[in-house]
């Protein structure tokens, strides 16, 4: 496992080469990449800054890496999430998955992800003709944590 | 002592990321850390919020999670991430 929390930019073609490199017996790595988008609820975006819990972070990560690690058997998992100032266009998180076989790769990403952004401590402040604003966070994103629950689990 | 932080829209609103909290036996869960804070007045309402997380020593926890002398505590808005 492999967490990285960093102000700097990355290129992910080279990171999805890296979790290949060291396990031949890797038959799929699926990466997702998230960017700043220019324009979000409505209005145009000319920057983004990212806060987060210095400690806690790593520690939230590392724990969601965990528990895919025990839903699928996996090769290696690579998360790095960007913090700081973000221009549009720019990465913020990759999430590369490294497996035998792709629907295990598939599945621990988007489980990984849906984690991630409802559970690890980052906040998205962008900047808009109107000033400053604070991100909402989006029901849909908790929602879609259902997916990976048995019934009458919540957390 | 109880370590509070505070994050993001929470951080702005109170004007203070964080603070130290004299702790005593009456504050025996997150609740009552929070209830201390809501009596302050009209900013700190923002943690009445429905929506409010919080963590305890850096795991994520919630309202009714037991705290002890020494504890880290932090109240913040949804996450937003990814």
């Amino acid at each position: 496992m492999r967490i990285d929390v960093q102000t700097a930019s990355f290129d992910p073609g080279e990171l999805l080469n890296q979790l290949h490199a060291d396990h031949r017996g890797t038959g799929a790595v699926v990466g997702f990449v998230g960017y700043v988008r220019d324009f979000n609820d409505g209005d145009p975006v000319s920057g983004m800054w990212l806060e987060h819990y210095p400690g806690m972070t790593e520690k939230a990560l590392a724990d969601i890496v965990e528990q895919a690690q025990a839903r699928w058997l996996l090769h290696e998992v690579h998360v790095l999430h960007r913090v700081g100032q973000l221009e549009p266009g720019e990465p913020i998180v990759f999430v590369g998955v490294a497996s035998a076989h792709r629907q295990a790769a598939f599945e621990a990403n988007t489980f990984i992800m849906d984690y991630l952004k409802t559970r690890a401590p980052f906040w998205k402040r962008e900047s808009t003709p109107q000033g400053e604003r604070w991100v909402d966070a989006k029901h849909s994103d908790e929602q879609a944590l259902s997916r990976w629950q048995s019934p009458g689990e919540s957390s | 002592m109880i370590q509070l932080q505070f994050f993001a829209r929470y951080r702005d609103v109170l004007g203070r990321d964080a603070e130290q909290m004299p702790w005593d036996a009456e504050l025996r869960t997150l609740e009552d850390v929070r209830a201390r804070l809501l009596a302050r007045g009209e900013a700190w309402q923002v943690l009445a919020e429905q929506r409010l997380m919080c963590a305890r020593n850096q795991e994520l926890c919630n309202l009714s999670t037991p705290v002890v002398d020494g504890d880290e505590v932090a109240f913040f808005p949804p996450v937003t991430g990814g």
